[in-house]
């Protein structure tokens, strides 16, 4: 427990840092959002002051972070230029589409990685191992967005297996109970909902899971390898357990500390990777959101995004530490 | 000593003709372990003994197929209690290791897996070879801690190998292969990485447990030491070759073989204040006597 609330402790300059970071990118970058939004009409000086001291940015920078700041620790992540919604509801709107495909990604990416890494390891130097090295090194130097192409024109334009975009066929209306359509469209009852939101999530979630797979995959090897010399493992062997129950019980429980670290480091990536796919698939997430936030200057949504995107990442590592502690009893003790 | 030595006209539990075990190196092939014939029958201690590299480990490693995929094992005979090993299934082998020949190895603390608890990992030999479960399996795993000699057993069930010292882990790694009730046990420098103290009550403990249950025990040693005080009969091994087969009274009183010579003469009690002598000053005073040591 003492563990536990000892690393939330030191979540709180982290946090820190990163308000001020997202908080000066965005400022750094020119133009206003009182610009953007006058668009190519244009604006008198004295109306776009007018709408910067309406909206609080005619302060200097650090009075500005110092509100904002204030409005954060009361729980206020500010309100949209551009929407005039609430940052976070908006976010929470948004957020199950992102979560719905990165789950499926990660998922993939853990049930095909772990294992093909664990197999690689024990077939150390077969024609396998070559491949599926060969196979995860491309992976991970493809571009996401061109390898996201390819497999669109393929299957959706050539063969015509899969959706283009979207999340669901536009026959299909139903309340959004959950966010997660996967989840809605069971609920909701309607014939064929199901398997058009699968059909709909395949393409995406290959391409987001592609390089945490190949990360995964290539990590599991190297974690796999190191632990298959130790003499436990020999220990293991000696006395008669079936190749399975080693592999599988005695040296995945111990090469998984690592695998942990970096599955955990690519949930992080995926939420990067999202910003791609999701404008690849018109997927409406929170990646999508973020940067057409970008684009209008929406420094509210920017900077709330940001925040809300890093306190789940650092919930996402922290999970991954308590995890430590549990796969590997020496660690918790320590 | 407790039991006499080889050749008693018991049936032999473990009999090995011609072994040769080979690596496959980027040099081509280096042999380890050449030609080496062994007998082992119930209730007899044997000793191997010799300096590192000197192939005692391999030669019973590849009895255990513990080996790496690049050893190129071949033997004349290779036989447990009547049944060639040569030809065995993977399947049967695996029955066989473990239940009926099992192992314990040099470094006690790495050779337990660190994140199970201890009573697991003697649970799941039970489990796999007899299909023992529930409160059965429990009550024999916290006998077996007690034949051992871990103290305050039920409690220690739950602890890990970090949590435990190298004399215990070493114990535990005992009760893990005598758990089946073994014919034959290894045991590979089982007290080196072990202080003084405890080395003697591992030696004991595995004495004790050999006479009361009548296994043949085999001891990879490079201790003389350990060899005096356990064995019924010794095999000295040099360079992958068998050098001499003794009994325990024969070898220190009159061996045969100039390495033995050399091994003996090398002990500290022997020495008296002078500088301990090498194999090859040892060579030069006996080089006719070396032949069988060189090509």
């Amino acid at each position: 427990m003492r563990f536990i609330v000892q690393k939330i402790l030191y979540l709180v300059p982290t946090l820190i840092g990163i308000t001020l970071v997202a908080f000066a990118f965005i400022h750094a970058i020119p133009g206003d959002p009182v610009l953007i939004m006058a668009g190519e009409r244009g604006i008198s000086p004295a109306r776009h002051a007018e709408l910067m001291a309406q909206l609080g940015l005619d302060k200097p920078l650090w009075q500005q972070y110092i509100s904002y700041i204030w409005q954060i620790l009361h729980g206020d992540f500010g309100i949209s230029y551009v929407s005039k919604e609430p940052v976070l509801s908006e976010f929470m709107q948004l957020f199950p589409a992102t979560l719905e495909l990165a789950c499926c990604a990660i998922v993939l990416a853990v049930f095909i990685g772990v294992p093909a890494g664990m197999l690689a390891a024990v077939k150390r130097g077969s024609i396998f191992d070559q491949s599926a090295m060969g196979l995860s090194l491309l992976g991970y130097s493809m571009p996401i967005f061109w390898w996201g192409m390819l497999l669109v024109m393929l299957f959706s334009g050539y063969l015509g297996w899969t959706p283009v975009s979207g999340r669901i066929d536009l026959s299909y209306y139903f309340e959004p109970v959950t966010g997660f359509m996967l989840i809605d469209s069971l609920l909701s009852g309607e014939e064929g909902a199901f398997s058009s939101v699968a059909r709909h999530l395949i393409l995406p979630s290959i391409v987001l899971a592609t390089i945490p797979l190949a990360v995964i995959a290539r990590q599991t090897r190297s974690a796999m390898l190191e632990v298959l010399g130790e003499d436990y493992m020999r220990t293991a062997r000696a006395k008669g357990l079936s190749s399975f129950r080693i592999y599988a019980v005695h040296a995945a429980r111990n090469a998984m500390i690592p695998v942990i670290t970096t599955i955990g480091l690519q949930v992080s990536a995926l939420i990067a990777g999202a910003i791609l796919t999701e404008t690849i698939f018109s997927w409406p997430g929170i990646g999508k959101w973020l940067v057409e936030a970008i684009f209008k200057r929406d420094y509210m949504t920017v900077q709330g995004g940001i925040l809300i995107i890093a306190i789940l990442v650092m919930a996402v590592n922290l999970l991954v530490d308590i995890l430590y502690g549990i796969i590997n009893p020496r660690i918790s003790k320590a | 000593m407790v039991f006499s030595p080889g050749a008693s006209g018991r049936n032999s539990l473990l009999e090995i003709r011609n072994l040769v075990v080979s690596f496959e190196t980027a040099n081509g092939l280096f042999k380890a372990v050449d030609g080496i014939d062994l007998n082992v029958e119930s209730g007899e201690v044997l000793a191997i003994v010799g300096e590192s590299g000197s192939g005692k480990s391999v030669s019973m490693l590849a009895v255990m197929g513990l080996l790496p995929d690049n050893a190129h094992i071949s033997a004349d005979i290779l036989r447990f209690n009547g049944r060639d090993m040569l030809t065995m299934k993977a399947r049967e082998k695996r029955a066989l290791i473990g239940r009926d020949i099992s192992m314990i190895f040099q470094e006690p603390i790495t050779s337990l897996n660190p994140c199970f608890t201890v009573g697991y990992q003697v649970a799941e030999v039970l489990q796999v070879h007899l299909g023992l479960k529930g409160a059965g399996l429990r009550r024999r795993v916290i006998e077996l801690f007690e034949a051992v000699g871990i103290a305050n057993s039920e409690a220690r069930l739950n602890a890990y190998p970090h949590q435990m010292s190298g004399g215990q882990c070493q114990r535990i790694m005992i009760a893990q292969a005598i758990a089946c009730n073994p014919k034959l046990l290894i045991a590979d420098e089982p007290t080196t990485a072990l202080d003084v103290t405890i080395q003697k009550q591992i030696l004991d403990l595995l004495k004790d447990l050999q006479y009361r249950s009548n296994m043949g025990l085999i001891m990879i040693t490079h201790d003389m030491g350990v060899v005096a005080e356990t064995a019924d009969r010794v095999i000295v091994q040099y360079m992958g070759r068998k050098m001499e087969e003794a009994d325990i009274v024969s070898l220190f009183e009159k061996p045969q073989n100039a390495y033995t010579k050399a091994l003996l003469a090398a002990l500290p009690e022997n020495v008296k204040g002078k500088r301990l002598p090498t194999i090859s000053d040892y060579f030069q005073e006996t080089a006719g006597a070396a032949a069988g040591l060189t090509e």
